[in-house]
């Protein structure tokens, strides 16, 4: 393991014991109920930015797969019970088949015509899930968290631990992605496909995995969120702002490091949880729309690209 | 090889044909080239060059006949296998890997073009990208983002990537065009020093002393369809040929 990554994997076990020790000392529920969202976005900015911003493949479906991820969890519960940790697993997994479904039928297509694409495959999930009875059709369904594990004093403190592990958990599998060979892969497919088709990279086959393990993420996080609400209905699970609060914040961070799609979820998210409080759930909406507005018109590269400018513009203009 | 007069050729193109709705741009095109070859391929403009390019390297797919390299069927592989098998091209308008520097371009070759089996460190990957580099004289360019290349460095670029990929068969699609004399005799310099080791090069090439210098033999294509084909003089010397040209 050579330094980079040892300082990484020591800032993993630093946050997820800070995670803990937090659950442990506040005894009041509502920051764990509101830095769960938080970190929530993380994880779905960070399975975003793995082919949105590395493939540069424009995903508006985050939507679908987040309330794939609530479904899967919902129908499991429902049908078996089964545990929290088997609900994941099985959103993950869903997530990835459906990731791999759709890469293969949609990654063909190039640019504004893959986006497309996904919007479609949003509206075709959640009609049918709306007209899905056993789990509620489009009234939704009330749930009954089971008891709390004995480590934790409430069920949104482990929930937020969870989401916390899923945090680690994507942000590793994007670092290793951006590092390894596959990111230089998907770097030189972003720039130039046929290119890089001719340069020997397996481009179709280096999308649908990204696209396979950004679905398998993004179901992941969402699971969670049925036992979080102790409810779900079809209109907020696959609710369009997903998507556009996903993107914002890979964006507004930046995707060229893994760590751009944290600072703009980390951002962006507390902001939102802010005005959410103070304001209104509506006026949160309208200021992600002026800051990606902002963003895409001064910083189109995001925080990330902010940043190397200025040190670039610092050590005197060597790139 | 068989014998000297017949040797197995390095790549067959047989009866090959490529439609665009209802323009047939290569009309059952037939040829072979054989290894080591410098092979020269003219024609006016919209005469098929490209298309044929195109085919050979996996861009197109064909309507009819085979395209067989080094014994092997490799008519339906997608690009990125005929590049692992020895096929890499470079581009008309060139199309550097943009975000990335020059060293870059070439790892992303390095890495994806060798077999994924045979596992080489990274030191002597760096190395294998550092030779090309100074044979293709970018070396001083190696950490310089490719957006700053000049023009006639870009096409040297794209040569050296190609290269990188240890290709069997090189393709050159109008490496030269709009570069002053000068950087044509540069660029053509570096062609004649990467063929021969066992290298094979089809060059494309509009301009006539570059193609007469370089080629062992020259085919010049019309309509999707092979004029002449043979000795650079004689191809020349050919009425079809001239008339193509000068639209006599």
């Amino acid at each position: 393991m050579n330094r980079s990554s040892l300082r990484f994997w020591i800032g993993a076990v630093l946050f997820l014991a800070a995670v803990v020790l937090l659950t442990q000392l506040i005894r009041n529920e509502y920051p764990f109920f509101a830095g769960y969202v938080i970190l929530q976005f993380i994880v779905l900015a960070v399975a975003w930015s793995i082919l949105g911003g590395y493939a540069g493949y424009v995903n508006f479906g985050t939507s679908a797969f987040f309330g794939v991820g609530v479904y899967t969890a919902v129908f499991l519960f429902k049908a078996t019970g089964a545990p929290l940790a088997v609900q994941i697993a099985a959103a993950a997994i869903v997530g990835a088949l459906l990731g791999f479904a759709v890469g293969l039928v949609t990654l063909r297509m190039q640019g504004i015509y893959f986006s497309i694409a996904t919007i479609a495959m949003t509206i075709i999930i959640e009609t049918t899930v709306t007209n899905w009875r056993y789990v509620g059709g489009a009234a939704g369904i009330q749930l009954q968290r089971p008891p709390v594990m004995p480590a934790f004093d409430t069920y949104v403190q482990m929930l937020f631990f969870v989401q916390a592990l899923l945090v680690v958990l994507a942000v590793a599998i994007a670092r290793y992605m951006q590092i390894s060979w596959m990111g230089r892969g998907l770097q030189a497919l972003k720039d130039d496909e046929l290119a890089a088709e001719c340069t020997g990279v397996p481009t179709l086959r280096l999308k649908v995995t990204a696209c396979v393990i950004s679905g398998a993420l993004m179901c992941a996080a969402g699971a969670p969120g049925a036992m979080y609400l102790q409810y779900a209905d079809p209109s907020s699970a696959f609710n369009l702002n997903y998507s556009i609060s996903v993107l914002a914040m890979s964006l507004i961070g930046g995707t060229a490091h893994w760590i751009g799609p944290v600072i703009g979820a980390i951002l962006l998210g507390t902001t939102q949880q802010l005005l959410t409080v103070t304001i209104s759930s509506e006026v949160n909406v309208l200021v992600l729309g002026i800051m990606l507005v902002l963003f895409v018109v001064a910083a189109p590269e995001g925080l990330i690209g902010l940043f190397r400018r200025l040190v670039r513009i610092r050590t005197g203009g060597r790139a | 090889m068989t014998s000297p007069e017949a040797p197995e050729p390095l790549l067959r193109i047989a009866a090959l044909t490529k439609r665009f709705g209802g323009f047939t741009a290569l009309d059952n095109l037939s040829v072979d080239i054989r290894p080591g070859e410098r092979f020269g391929l003219i024609g006016p403009n919209g005469s098929g060059k490209t298309t044929l390019i195109n085919c050979i390297s996996g861009a197109f797919r064909t309507e009819a006949g085979t395209v067989v390299f080094r014994g092997e069927d490799v008519t339906r592989l997608p690009p990125h296998l005929r590049t692992r098998r020895g096929i890499a091209r470079s581009f008309q308008i060139p199309r550097p890997f943009k975000s990335m520097t020059v060293a870059e371009n070439l790892m992303v070759a390095i890495d994806f073009a060798t077999a994924a089996n045979d596992f080489v460190p990274v030191a002597q990957r760096r190395e294998a990208m550092m030779s090309i580099l100074t044979q293709t004289g970018l070396a001083s360019k190696a950490d310089v983002s490719t957006t700053r290349l000049s023009q006639v460095e870009l096409r040297k670029m794209e040569l050296a990537r190609a290269m990188a990929t240890r290709p069997k068969l090189l393709i050159s699609d109008e490496a030269m065009a709009g570069l002053s004399g000068a950087e044509v005799d540069e660029v053509l310099d570096l062609l004649m020093t990467l063929a021969g080791h066992d290298i094979t090069v089809i060059m494309i090439e509009h301009i006539m002393q570059a193609v007469m210098r370089f080629s062992d033999r020259v085919m010049c294509l019309d309509a999707g369809r092979i004029i002449a084909i043979g000795v650079p003089d004689e191809v020349m010397a050919n009425p079809r040929v001239q008339e193509a040209y000068l639209g006599t």
